[in-house]
């Protein structure tokens, strides 16, 4: 390691250091590509599997390279894969999970801008409470409301729909977009609401003309984050939903669990990839941002 | 003339404690109101109150004739500018200055001619296009005045704009800003927790500590007959010296004992017909304390005073000696002899000398 | 009056959010509290019956399985998440050149769904097929790496799945943590002559004190709410050996039809997780007030 004393000892010493500090170097880039393996290989055996026959399966070894490319496997996996009786692959189980996630998304993340802004820059009395109050309900198990919700859902003739989905994952996700634009807004002086008001703005004009341009960055975080949490959901797709209406994931486990026939892991490989591909997408296409929700959720808390 | 600025026993409460009390303020069209006093004192939550950013407790303001304590802040006919400027970060320069006017509905072409008004008056055009994080702080500062002159208000209000520029500019900005209201004609209410600000601008000053209004009056009324010890400490660098004292009448004539340092207590020949109680607080500001031939007068009286401390600060040179257990400072001609250690005649000018209560801190004469 | 509407607005607009709130998380948690304490089998009753369900559900041998599992995992779970991230984290702050590479690498199974996880994991540490063939077929015939079907190293297969996708958050944090102590004191201190590792033992860490504590609740909370790592990578099995609060719940609301078991366990995970995450949120909000 450095040592920055100022009274440099002997040159001899300093050549040692030298020797000391490149050996270090070595064993620090070796620990983090050993680590580096640990997580890529998870993905490679399952792009390496997806793409091989199942007779190379069962005689090559996990970590092959295919012998022989096989698109097979994808093609099952999205249009004719059985997830119990049905056997139409992925697909119809993935536009579900779009038309859920992208208004959902849009919804969630539009009231947690409005209730962040009134939160953080109009504060009346109660509003800390009722922050307080969301901020709670970030944290609850969902299995708390899981009966009750399913209920609801019923008696709102909403049961087993996409639009019963939508709204849970709206009621549920509001608490953490609020808090994402809440935590943002708060960083902003309150003296830029006041000079608005002396300039005679209102509301909702100080809303959209000072406060909406500046979130672009928060936006972009609050979207990766709803859309990860919401692409990702199980527990709700499995509670609240019904034999056409599933998501992904729930198609997922249901083509990867289903008993009958030859255990194809080809096909489970190509289709969990499919599930995953919208959320890597938009990991590698946007990481910074979904990294700065994830630490930003959690680090300013 | 018809107060523009009328502001009667106004008070605000944040919860349960009171943040201002009592503010009676009234002031003339063109008048260049200074609130000061200590950070935390209520000046900007005045000031925010005058603009109807924040709803008051108790009272009545009157803006221009017309009782404006209910009416919303862009309904007032105020502009402000704020210490933290708080431009739109997303616009800009251009943008900002014309947003207010914007929202507002005027047209385009009146938009653009104010715009160029503001921007010659301030020298900022070729910043017009640029974003407020492409500014320095005095630029930044430059176009948060152009956005309040833009509007042509009847009432300017300022919270400290000159807090974040560093002291060379803030004492050019100073000047532009007298300047300004000179040219303009406008009327002003100026926040600032620095006094030497407050008396080169205001032509009204009102001293405020703890939400209560200690002295409103000229500059020269607050420098030379401060209402209380408050005052009297707050405003001036150095700051005024309060010594305390002992009074005794010898016939008609009072006299006034001060502890030295060694020897005998210094008496000095005071002026004041009516009652003074036997211990008083005597404040004399340092340019009223001057070395024993170099200031005339009827009222001046020397003693000999032994000179802890001497600090020559060009122009003039400042000495300390210690009286009545204070350190007492004495502003002294830049070639004085003074030595540290030395005794030395200082002329004390008891025309200008204030008394004041020790218990109450009231200024007495 | 004008002003006295304008001043409406920002209740108005939150109206409905809190509306929701009231009715949907804090009704639904009465209404789970009221059943958890009622007869209800398949259908909800509410003739108040004392606690039990409560007593049924602490003598259920299940329950008792799903408890300490939860417990092995989540500490399990915990402890070397955050030990994995804080050494990322050391480890790429060394001013290295392809960090943005790496960050990503160690990160992106975060964005994954934990059914993803568990299918992925699942078939990896299938015995016929994955590690332990590929061990064998480099020659080391006895070798044996079973834990999915072996009921009692099943949870700790749960632990690896868990601790891949979620170390890369960690070491988020932290990266973020140490990115934002303030490099001036790093610089007095190095300036000092005090060694690296001192640096950070003494300075650096101590002053992320905030981020431990958050990254502890955020994974905390990930591991009392695990669901569908348990679903898609053991289903709770073999037998009963994987199941956690979280599959008990379900398994008792949807194919038990037995809504007070599943009210009454759903109440005590909440327990859990507010025991933990209230004294937490509870200070960071008098902070702020602060
Ligand atoms: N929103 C608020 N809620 C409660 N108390 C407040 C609020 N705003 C200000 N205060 C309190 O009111 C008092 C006056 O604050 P104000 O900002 O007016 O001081 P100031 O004179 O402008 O000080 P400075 O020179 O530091 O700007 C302070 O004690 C402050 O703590
Ligand atoms: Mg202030």
């Amino acid at each position: 390691m450095t040592d920055f004393a100022p009274m440099s000892p002997a040159a001899t010493q300093n050549r040692n250091s030298d020797v000391q500090k490149l050996a270090l170097r070595w064993l620090l880039f070796a620990m983090l590509g050993l680590f580096a393996l640990f997580y890529l290989m998870p993905l490679f055996v399952m792009v390496t599997t997806s793409l091989k026959s199942l007779e190379e399966i069962r005689t090559g070894s996990l970590i092959a390279f295919p012998r022989e490319l096989t698109f097979e496997a994808w093609r099952t996996a999205w249009s004719g894969a059985c997830t119990g009786i049905k056997c139409e692959g992925l697909q119809p189980y993935f536009w579900n999970s779009v038309l859920i996630a992208v208004p959902a998304v849009l919804l969630s993340t539009g009231l947690g801008a409005a209730n962040g802004y009134v939160i953080a820059q109009w504060n009346f009395r109660g509003a800390n409470l009722i922050f307080s109050l969301m901020l709670f309900g970030c944290f609850i198990p969902f299995q708390v409301v899981l009966l009750p919700m399913a209920m609801m859902l019923g008696k709102m003739g909403l049961a087993g729909t996409i639009p019963g989905l939508i709204l849970t994952h709206v009621i549920y996700g509001l608490g953490f977009t609020t808090l994402f634009f809440r935590n943002f807004y708060v960083t902003i002086p309150a003296d830029l609401v006041k000079a608005a008001k002396v300039d005679g703005a209102g509301f909702f004009r100080i809303f959209w003309s000072i406060f909406l341009p500046l979130s672009l960055p928060i936006i972009v975080v609050t979207v990766i984050w709803q859309f990860t949490q919401i692409w990702n959901d199980f527990l709700f797709g499995v509670s609240f939903s019904q034999a056409g209406t599933q998501p992904v994931t729930v198609a997922l486990n249901n083509i990867v669990n289903s008993t009958t026939g030859v255990k194809e892991y080809n096909v489970d490989m190509a289709a969990a990839i499919i599930a995953a591909l919208p959320t890597l997408l938009v990991y590698v296409v946007a990481g910074k941002y979904f990294i700065r929700g994830l630490t930003a959720g959690s680090v300013k808390g | 003339m018809a107060p523009i600025l009328d502001i009667k026993n106004l008070y605000k409460n944040y919860g349960a404690t009171e943040i201002l009390k009592d503010i009676n303020v009234a002031i003339e069209p063109g008048d260049f109101l200074v609130l000061v006093g200590p950070s935390g004192c209520g000046k900007s939550t005045l000031l925010n109150c005058i603009a109807g950013l924040e709803p008051i407790t108790g009272g009545t303001i009157d803006i221009g004739g017309r009782d404006m304590t209910h009416v919303s802040p862009k309904d007032r006919d105020i502009a402000m500018v704020f210490q933290s400027y708080a431009l739109y970060p997303t616009m800009s320069v251009a943008k900002n200055i014309t947003f207010g006017m914007k929202v507002r509905g005027v047209d385009q072409a009146t938009q653009e001619r104010k715009l160029a008004e503001v921007a010659a008056q301030l020298q900022i055009e070729p910043l017009l296009n640029r974003r407020p994080g492409q500014l320095s702080g005095g630029q930044r500062q430059r176009v948060a005045m152009g956005r309040a002159l833009v509007r042509d208000p009847k009432l300017f209000l300022f919270d400290e704009p000159l807090s974040n520029l560093d002291a060379k500019l803030r004492v050019s900005m100073r000047s532009e800003i007298k300047k300004l209201h000179q040219n303009l004609g406008a009327t002003m209410v100026y926040v600032t927790h620095d006094q030497i600000e407050a008396m080169t601008l205001a032509t009204k000053i009102v001293v405020m500590k703890g939400g209560v209004v200690q002295q409103i009056g000229t500059p020269a009324e607050i420098y030379n007959h401060p209402a209380n010890l408050f005052v009297a400490d707050f405003m001036g660098s150095p700051a005024m010296n309060l010594i305390p004292a002992r009074t005794r009448r010898n016939g008609k004539a009072l006299q006034i004992e001060i502890e030295r340092a060694e020897g005998e207590p210094m008496v000095l020949e005071g002026e004041h017909s009516g009652e003074l109680p036997a211990d008083i607080i005597l404040g004399l500001r340092p340019e009223d304390i001057a070395e024993a031939g170099f200031r005339s007068g009827q009222k001046v009286q020397a003693a000999e005073c032994r000179i802890d401390l001497v600090e020559p600060a060009g122009a003039d040179t400042y000495v300390v000696s210690e009286l009545g257990g204070r350190q007492v400072t004495a502003r002294l001609h830049a070639e004085t002899k003074a030595q540290p250690g030395a005794m030395l005649d200082l002329a004390f000018d008891l025309g200008k000398v204030s008394y004041f209560a020790p218990d109450t801190g009231k200024r007495l004469n | 009056m004008v002003t006295w509407f304008e001043n409406q607005i920002p209740k108005v607009v939150l109206a409905p959010s809190f509306v929701a709130l009231l009715i949907f998380v804090y009704g639904f948690i009465g209404w789970t509290a009221w059943v958890s304490l009622t007869r209800s089998r398949l259908l909800p009753k509410y003739d108040l019956h004392g606690t039990i369900q409560y007593k049924k559900l602490f003598s259920s041998p299940r329950w008792d399985t799903a408890m300490e599992n939860l417990l092995v995992f989540g500490v399990l779970f915990i402890v070397i998440s955050m030990c994995l991230g804080l050494l990322l984290a050391i480890l790429l702050d060394q001013k290295i050149r392809v960090e943005g590479a790496l960050r990503t690498i160690y990160l992106y199974p975060m964005a994954l769904s934990m059914i993803v996880t568990g299918t992925a994991w699942k078939w990896i540490m299938n015995p016929g097929l994955g590690i332990e063939a590929m061990v064998r077929s480099w020659g080391f015939e006895s070798f044996s790496f079973d834990w999915v079907i072996n009921p009692d190293m099943a949870i700790y297969a749960i632990v690896i799945a868990g601790v891949w996708q979620a170390s890369g958050f960690v070491m988020a944090l932290f990266l973020a943590g140490l990115r934002s102590v303030d490099g001036e004191i790093i610089k007095a201190a190095q300036v000092d002559g005090i060694p690296n590792w001192r640096i950070y033992s003494a300075i650096i860490l101590p002053s992320m004190a905030p981020i431990f504590l958050s990254a502890f609740i955020v994974l905390a909370h990930l591991a009392i709410k695990s669901f569908d790592l348990v679903i898609a990578l053991t289903g709770g099995g073999p037998g009963y050996a994987t199941d956690l609060p979280a599959t008990y719940m379900y398994a008792m609301a949807f194919s038990r039809g037995d809504l007070g078991q599943a009210a009454s366990s759903a109440m005590v995970m909440m327990g859990v997780v507010f025991a933990i995450v209230v004294p937490y949120l509870y200070s960071e909000l008098r902070a702020k007030h602060d």
